[in-house]
């Protein structure tokens, strides 16, 4: 009877488990972080404008993953109903990544620029007003609340520490380019966009007086999915193949 | 073996150092961030820390200060477990009265919502209702149950003295701090795995405390066997701890802030979710609560279990494979292809070692089937085994690349769940704290009718809850999927919401039977123990431990 062992034995019993137990998660995640093509290198991803990460913070505070996904998959009537389907790169800046699990309301991956500023406002302050059938929470605080941001250069230095490569100048101008990209007549509009390409600048909320976590949100649901060009990414290209 | 600390000298009671120290670094650090902290969210949170931490403060020393408590003398440390018994019953009340609340928001969402509290949100309240019904009020079953069966089939006290009432309190506190989180939206979004990074360095501290507490009295035992439940609840102690802390490695924006960022990113952070995920599943809800099956079903029953090589079979090669099978949860992702078959065979041959750990449950009846006519407590036990072989005949199928084509994203798989969570969980669950509030407080059970009318009430709402959302849930991706006869997209997204909304309304009222239930339970133990006749004998002893 070997298996006396371990039931006479706690500390090998113990030991046992932890065995048993650690195969299975090496074998199948350990190898992510170095097989080759596990995240496609493709072009024009780049790390999160200030304001849209901290739209990506409110994403996250408010729970949004509990019924929306951001991952469309490799089916024929998701392609059609929201786009390509989703790369492993269009999600390699999120900590932590939002694919969600369930679809109470649709898919985000690629919501940006789908919808007018107006319409997300309008949709977010009352969804039912614009879509009767929804039965998505109401929002609208989210435009009376000014953006809490005096701590947005902590926010991308930690960022930087978990793997986003931030450059010192993004770091530095932090705040400036948080507050260039809600306001189109800013003086640092032009050195923005230098730091972030495809980054769009407009008063998000529609009140250009405050900088509101409704500005954050929308610029953040704005550009989610539009920073791959499809047009000149190949999938059966060297390097995207898995 | 080790020394009994309960039992030696006063000098030697590190334990009378140890919980107070933690309490007054608890309190210390709490005050810190109370006072220096810029981030509004955090004070709060730090306040209620501190309020806790000052409630438990004046429980010990009401407890212990210039006395020794009753229950110390004794030979089995049974306070702790009716304390564990009462807060299972408070928070399963409480989580299952929030499910129905977010049930409801989805059924009626003009009458549910509030546009000026954003608290009451359903993104808000939806963790709330899972971390309170898995982690608060399963996690005190299972704390409860532990603490019970590793003494009974030890034959030895709670090692460590005070320590399994730090347990107790911590891991309340931490419930406590979670859930206040999540309202004020302190929140890292991983299903799951919600609460931010102090609550889960406060959690580590208790579930070390945990682990310490049950292998410290594996090593004071008098049997030279370890029974079967133990290898399920060390092993779902321990993997538990290992699972938490992988996937809560975390930079936070600064030690005063609420606010941490998860250290890997995209396709790895995904996976490492859905391992950990799939295992809490698989070690938190099913492990340890199998440690509950292989103790209270034998028990009850008054038989042994089944088969001695079926438990060991059961135990090994269901640790091993659970591991693998969290990559179903991202199958046709951006997760790359071997791992997603390799996710979707483990899980399928996960089907065998739980339908033969159901199998040695329901076999435990042999020549005791007819107690189910006149024993409603034991029926439920095997009732949950029932729905447990259910459920993981489910999940596999489920997990077919095919099927979960259709069933991911949809409902199919919030009915699963609940297949899983109110059958197999909560049944097995009731049943054991059925057992335990008699054998503790030495009372006769008030009432049998009134667990017949639990027993009832509850199977009626989980038939509508799992009915209800089988066919939302098919009938949602068959919608998404419809191509009309131009081969266009057949229904908007819009469409598809409106199909669901009477489905919703039957899924709230199988809610709302369920609760019923539960709160018929809770009249039902609180009568026993406020005025229920008192017996004698303690709890019959445990038939042969698995015929060897």
């Amino acid at each position: 009877m070997t298996h006396a062992w371990l039931e006479k034995n706690s500390m090998l019993l113990l030991i046992g488990i932890i065995l048993v137990i650690a195969i299975g998660g090496l074998v199948e995640i350990a190898p992510l972080f170095w097989v080759g093509g596990t995240v496609e290198k493709v072009a024009g991803m780049r790390p999160y404008t200030p304001l849209e990460l901290e739209g990506r913070n409110i994403y996250v505070r408010e729970g949004c993953y509990v019924c929306h996904s951001q991952q469309i998959r490799t089916l024929r009537d998701e392609v059609e109903r929201y786009g390509h389907y989703s790369l492993a790169a269009e999600s390699m800046y999120d900590h932590p990544f939002q694919w969600g699990s369930e679809r109470t309301g649709p898919d985000l991956a690629r919501v940006g620029g789908k919808y007018s500023d107006e319409w997300h406002r309008a949709h977010m302050a009352d969804p039912r007003s614009v879509v009767p059938e929804s039965i998505m929470p109401p929002y609208r605080f989210l435009f009376d609340t000014p953006l809490d941001y005096r701590d947005i250069r902590k926010v991308l230095v930690a960022n930087q520490e978990v793997g986003v490569p931030y450059s010192k100048d993004q770091i530095a101008h932090a705040k400036e380019d948080l507050e260039a990209q809600a306001d189109p007549d800013a003086d640092g509009t032009r050195d923005f966009q230098k730091r972030y390409a495809k980054a769009q600048v407009r008063d998000f909320d529609g009140d250009p007086k405050h900088i509101t976590e409704g500005d954050a949100l929308i610029a953040y649901l704005q550009m989610l999915g539009t920073l791959v060009d499809f047009k000149s990414y190949q999938a059966d290209a060297a390097g995207h193949r898995r | 073996m080790q020394t009994d600390i309960a039992a030696s000298s006063p000098s030697t009671r590190y334990d009378h150092w140890f919980m107070p120290g933690v309490i007054f670094f608890g309190l210390l650090a709490s005050l810190i961030e109370a006072a220096r902290s810029p981030d509004p969210r955090m004070v709060a949170q730090a306040w209620i820390f501190g309020t806790c931490m000052a409630i438990i403060g004046a429980w010990y020393m009401w407890m212990y200060v210039g006395r020794t408590p009753v229950d110390e003398t004794r030979p089995y440390a049974d306070a702790v477990v009716k304390a564990g018994v009462a807060a299972s019953m408070f928070w399963g009340i409480a989580g299952m009265l929030v499910g129905v609340i977010i049930a409801l928001q989805l059924s009626f969402p003009h009458l549910f919502y509030f546009p000026d509290l954003p608290w009451t949100n359903f993104g808000r309240m939806r963790p709330l209702h899972t971390s309170a019904v898995i982690f608060a009020f399963g996690g005190n079953v299972l704390i409860a149950t532990s603490f019970y069966v590793v003494q009974r089939t030890c034959h030895a006290r709670l090692w460590g003295g005070s320590l399994s009432w730090l347990v107790f309190w911590g891991y309340n506190t931490f419930i406590v701090l979670a859930g206040t989180g999540y309202l004020l939206g302190i929140t890292q979004s991983r299903e799951y795995a919600e609460p931010e990074w102090y609550a889960d360095i406060w959690l580590t501290i208790v579930w070390i405390c945990y682990l310490l507490t049950f292998l410290g009295t594996l090593w004071k035992r008098k049997e030279p066997h370890i029974y079967v439940a133990n290898w399920f609840y060390l092993a779902f102690i321990v993997t538990i701890a290992v699972l938490h802390l992988v996937n809560n490695a975390a930079v936070p924006v600064s030690l005063l802030e609420s606010k941490s960022y998860s250290a890997f990113s995209g396709v790895q952070d995904a996976l490492t979710q859905w391992w950990y995920g799939h295992n809490a599943v698989g070690f938190f809800l099913t492990a340890g609560f199998l440690g509950i099956m292989y103790y209270f079903i034998p028990k009850r029953a008054e038989r042994p279990v089944y088969s001695y090589r079926l438990s060991i079979i059961h135990f090994w090669s269901l640790i091993f494979i659970y591991i693998w099978a969290g990559p179903h949860h991202l199958l046709y992702t951006a997760l790359p292809e071997w791992a997603q078959t390799l996710g979707m065979t483990f899980s399928i041959m996960l089907w065998m070692p739980s339908w033969g750990g159901m199998i040695n449950g329901l076999m435990t009846l042999s020549g005791a089937w007819d107690k189910l006519r006149t024993d409603p407590v034991l029926r439920m036990l095997v009732v949950s085994v029932a729905f447990y072989g259910m459920a993981t005949f489910e999940g596999p199928v489920m997990s077919v690349k095919a099927v979960n084509a259709l069933s991911h994203y949809t409902n199919w798989t919030i009915g699963h769940v609940h297949s899983g969570a109110l059958g197999w969980v909560g049944y097995v669950s009731f049943g054991a704290i059925y057992c335990l509030v008699p054998w503790l407080w030495k009372k006769k059970l008030y009432s049998n009718a009134l667990v017949e009318w639990h027993f009832w009430l509850s199977t009626l709402g989980i038939v509508l809850y799992i009915t209800s959302m089988w066919v939302a849930g098919i009938m949602q991706g068959l919608m998404w999927r419809a191509y009309n006869e131009f081969g266009f997209l057949e229904y908007a997204f819009s469409e598809v919401v409106q199909a669901m909304h009477p489905y919703y309304i039957i899924r709230a009222l199988g809610g709302v039977l369920y609760l019923g239930g539960t709160l018929v339970m809770a009249f039902n133990l609180w009568k026993t123990i406020s005025s229920g006749v008192p017996v004698a004998a303690a709890a019959p002893a445990l038939v042969a431990e698995a015929a060897e």
